[in-house]
């Protein structure tokens, strides 16, 4: 693999982390991270840490997209292993993820107590009218990006379709509709 | 019928729901929902859409309503296997291709698989919205917010926690 002397040709300029490091960073990430820890990965990692310079985050971001699982989780795998391997991978998913979890818990095993309340109830729901509309808002965000590309728009509304009032399992829709566009995009996308 | 262990089924189903996540874990509500509600019985609509509330006002990534249902279904071992079932296989996966990249950052296939995807994550994200929607019994107070939200996303930077803590006073007023 030709990664190494990439690396090592960066590593003259760039900071390079230790194990804690990596916890500590991922860390600070996770507990600043609200509905959506990405631009705080993006402050922390390439402008105050200098672990990577702009256009490698880039990269790394829509490689983190493209693939499955969760986007920052998957960005704590990439640069902890990158970095030291699978000490290195196992230190920032812990830094992302341990305190968030634990969190949540505590809230959830709160709400198992109180959860009756109206008050506490009230909070939940107005709670989860303003996460869903946060997705409305995005997922139209999303879309008038691609305004210019139907075959996207096209392919967005039939995944929307399926997935949503339609009520398909997922996995048929995605595997349904995936070749269909990305064929689409071969012939469409520049 | 010996009852089957809830813990081996939900450990598996999100070990498959895992590889579904394109564009990250919220692509994935409307399994989830089907998993933990429609076909398991594991909660009600009402709890899904507790659970997906106090995620969304936890810090940290937004796999958190995995952990919490896994928590809900089988305690404490149920929240650490799906949240390492969820992160772990996907997490090694994105390393290895972000390795195998480097040499493909500009080749067609690849953009035409993450420019086709990115179409179906642009859908799903909004049948998330949909079936969030239909799980939390929304009346038009809820409505209100949900629109408020989707306004000001749409039509401004300001960030999201603003509106979040905005539905959580209503909500704690007893509006909703």
């Amino acid at each position: 693999m030709s990664s190494g002397d990439v690396e090592a040709g960066l590593e003259d300029e760039q900071a390079s982390p230790t194990v804690s490091d990596l916890f500590l960073t991922f860390l600070r990430v996770a507990i600043s991270g609200f509905g959506g820890a990405l631009p705080f990965a993006r402050r922390e990692l390439v402008e105050r840490r200098k672990w990577l310079d702009p256009r490698e985050f880039n990269d790394l971001l829509s490689i983190c997209q493209l693939m499955p699982g969760p986007n920052i989780v998957n960005m704590s795998f990439c640069l902890g292993a990158r970095f030291h391997g699978v000490l290195g991978a196992a230190a920032a998913f812990s830094g992302i993820i341990v305190v968030p979890c634990i969190i949540a818990i505590l809230l959830a095993a709160l709400y198992l107590r109180y959860g009756q309340v109206p008050e506490v109830s009230g909070t939940l729901r107005g709670v989860a009218a303003a996460a869903i509309g946060l997705f409305v808002g995005m997922g139209m965000k999303m879309a008038y990006v691609e305004r210019r590309s139907p075959h996207i728009l096209v392919f967005a509304l039939l995944a929307f379709l399926g997935a949503g009032p339609l009520g398909f399992p997922l996995p048929m829709v995605i595997l349904v509709l995936a070749p269909f566009s990305i064929a689409a995009a071969w012939r469409w996308s520049k | 019928m010996m009852p089957r262990d809830p813990l081996l089924d939900l450990t598996l189903h999100v070990f498959f729901v895992s590889f579904l996540a394109i564009g990250g874990a919220n692509a994935i509500i409307p399994e989830l929902h089907r998993m933990a509600v429609e076909s398991n019985g594991w909660m009600s609509d009402g709890t899904f859409a507790d659970l997906f509330a106090i995620a969304t006002m936890t810090p940290g990534p937004n796999v958190l309503l995995v952990t919490l249902i896994g928590w809900y279904v089988a305690g404490i071992p149920g929240a650490v296997l799906s949240t390492l079932v969820m992160c772990v296989p996907t997490g090694a996966a994105a390393y290895y291709m972000s390795r195998l990249s480097r040499k493909f950052q500009k080749a067609r296939p690849r953009i035409a698989i993450q420019r086709g995807l990115a179409a179906l994550t642009v859908g799903i994200v909004l049948a998330s919205a949909f079936i969030l929607m239909r799980s939390t019994a929304h009346d038009w107070v809820a409505y209100a917010i949900t629109a408020a939200a989707a306004a000001v996303t749409i039509a401004t930077k300001a960030n999201p926690i603003v509106m979040i803590a905005a539905g959580a006073v209503v909500g704690a007023l007893g509006f909703v």
